[in-house]
């Protein structure tokens, strides 16, 4: 990896990191417009997991033995880098989880159970994906305290004017926010819902999912209490993602899991837990996939998420000029500049998921369905859209492509 | 007899022959802690002197691996007379064994530093709860959360 930060990034040699790219998908080159739902993985961090297995690999936290030792470092080391790449005070605030969705069933959980019962409120958004919705409401039934859902508009965007209600309501024990939306690609004023919580003595729990691959997260600045994003979606593997947790709550939370690897010692009277972030990494942990996470984020810090940002917003601007012309098509979502690298939308007469298969037979990627945003669709008061989203290695070719591939789905419905 | 054999010596000396062992009845200061890795456990009981900080006397008991209760054995021989804020800022690599280990060329891998380390921080627990000296950042947490 040679890649020097710049302000401008070459995606087309940044492709050639990618050996997907190698790959021919019914023939056709690949246009992958699909990496909101996962990413694809650069040569590097496959190298650094191939690496890990064939020289350093061992389990973590149990052996003495020098490969012990040597996985044990590559895995704390990754922890390291982790917090660095979203400025944590600590790596005790990091904790490797599977993915978003484990790290706020963390929070719903372990936090939640001890802390929620009747009379307090659980918030949310409308404009959440299902992972940042339903462990809320199912804490919540569990606990008995009231769930609601700030509203979003039309345009898909957080109706915040409904906050003085709810602030006059009172009873905010948590709020829980999306940063940027994994259908519309609205970017959330999250300080804005950190400060109102915090103002209501709540705490703020961020999903970071289709934040912290694509732009600059700093949890300190931001100010949240817990902060949680996928490995996969960020040129990492499968199978590890992480939760961020400021330490004074994260101390004084009972576990999620227990088991082995969590534990300070154990009698049939009492069992104390270990120390952060240890107390809530029961079992095994994805060790191999948090070294490559690890090479991830040092791949991505190379080009700059600046940069990387950078590329996406231009790519936006490309997709929306071309698409907003095609005739039958509505777009969603809101204007350029509160958006990041998503577009969704929908072809009159045609079902998202016939878009996606046409345009499939063109090599071109999308995402077509409820995004796992279902309150959200009801909202925009449709079942369903396609969904083209961008990353570093996206080309405006690929938009070219996706656009004759909408032309071709016309036709062939016509 | 090379240096690495005189360390070697020198720690399981302190392990077969610990200094300051067992428990003082009454005590000014108490903690125990443990070492999930290899299930080593330490319990400190100190007590001051007349100015209610300067350590005038302190036991280590417990069991485990060699380097945990050797380096608790060199600790104390190394804090006996001390003030408590003082052995509160000990740093990790200042500590006797630790630091013995450092100038050896050999310093002990992370996972046995923990190992080592299982002395100076149940030390550093017991001056917390007994005279309010700061807790060690990794101790954090870990009283609250026990259930009986």
């Amino acid at each position: 990896m040679a890649l020097k930060q710049s302000t401008r990034i070459d995606a087309a040699r940044i492709r050639a990191d990618f050996p997907i790219f190698d790959e021919l998908v019914n023939g056709k080159p690949l246009a992958f417009l699909d990496s909101a739902v996962s990413a694809h993985k650069p040569r590097f961090v496959l190298e650094a997991l191939e690496e890990f297995y064939e020289h350093s690999y061992g389990n973590v936290g149990r052996g003495v033995y020098a490969l012990a030792e040597r996985a044990n470092e590559a895995y704390e080391q990754a922890r390291e880098k982790v917090r660095e790449f979203v400025n944590a005070r600590s790596p005790r605030e990091i904790v490797f989880t599977r993915n978003t969705t484990e790290g706020i069933n963390l929070v719903a959980y372990a936090w939640g159970l001890d802390n929620l019962g009747p009379g307090d409120v659980v918030l949310t958004t409308e404009l959440e994906h299902h992972s940042n919705f339903v462990p809320w409401q199912e804490v919540a039934r569990r606990t008995g305290a009231t769930f609601k859902a700030i509203p979003v508009s039309g345009e898909g965007e957080l109706e915040l004017d409904a906050l003085d209600q709810l602030g006059r309501d009172g009873n905010v024990k948590l709020v829980a926010v999306t940063a940027v939306s994994n259908s519309l690609g609205t970017i959330v004023p999250v300080e804005k819902l950190i400060r109102f919580a915090h103002d209501q003595g709540a705490i703020a729990v961020i999903d970071a999912a289709q934040a912290v691959p694509h732009r600059v997260v700093d949890v300190q600045a931001l100010g949240c209490d817990f902060l949680a994003f996928s490995g996969h979606k960020m040129c990492g593997p499968s199978g590890v993602g992480v939760l961020y947790g400021r330490s004074e709550l994260l101390e004084r939370m009972s576990p999620f899991n227990t088991g082995g690897g969590m534990i300070r010692r154990v009698s049939v009277e009492k069992t104390t837990w270990a120390e952060l972030p240890h107390k809530f990494e029961a079992g095994t942990p994805p060790v191999a996939e948090a070294v490559a996470l690890g090479a991830a984020v040092d791949y991505l810090s190379g080009i700059g998420l600046e940069a990387i940002a950078a590329h996406e917003h231009e790519l936006t601007a490309y997709a929306l000029e071309r698409l907003e012309g095609q005739p039958g098509l509505t777009l969603y979502g809101p204007p350029l500049e509160r958006r990041a690298g998503i577009v969704s939308f929908n072809l009159e007469g045609i079902h998202p998921h016939d878009v996606a298969q046409i345009l499939d037979a063109e090599g071109v990627c999308v995402r077509a369905g409820h995004h796992c945003n279902q309150p959200l669709m009801r909202r925009l008061g449709v079942s369903a859209t396609s969904r083209a989203s961008f990353y570093l290695y996206s080309l405006p070719e690929e938009v070219d492509r996706l656009v004759a591939g909408l032309e071709r789905a016309r036709e062939i419905f016509s | 007899m090379s240096a690495d054999d005189l360390y070697r010596e020198l720690i399981l000396d302190h392990y077969k022959s610990p200094r300051h062992r067992g428990r003082l009845d009454p005590a000014d200061a108490c903690a125990e802690g443990q070492n999930p890795l290899c299930g080593d456990e330490l319990t400190v009981t100190l007590r001051f002197g007349a100015d209610g900080e300067t350590i005038e006397e302190i036991a280590f008991e417990g069991q485990g691996c060699a380097i945990s209760q050797a380096a608790a054995s060199m600790l104390s021989e190394e804090v006996v007379g001390r003030n408590a804020s003082e052995v509160a800022a000990i740093d990790k690599d200042d500590s006797p064994l630790v630091a013995m280990m450092i100038e050896s060329g050999t310093p002990l891998t992370p996972i046995r530093l923990k190992c080592a380390l299982l002395g100076l921080g149940v030390l550093k627990v017991a001056l917390h709860k007994s005279v309010g000296t700061q807790l060690p950042e990794e101790w954090k947490g870990v009283e609250e959360v026990e259930f009986e």
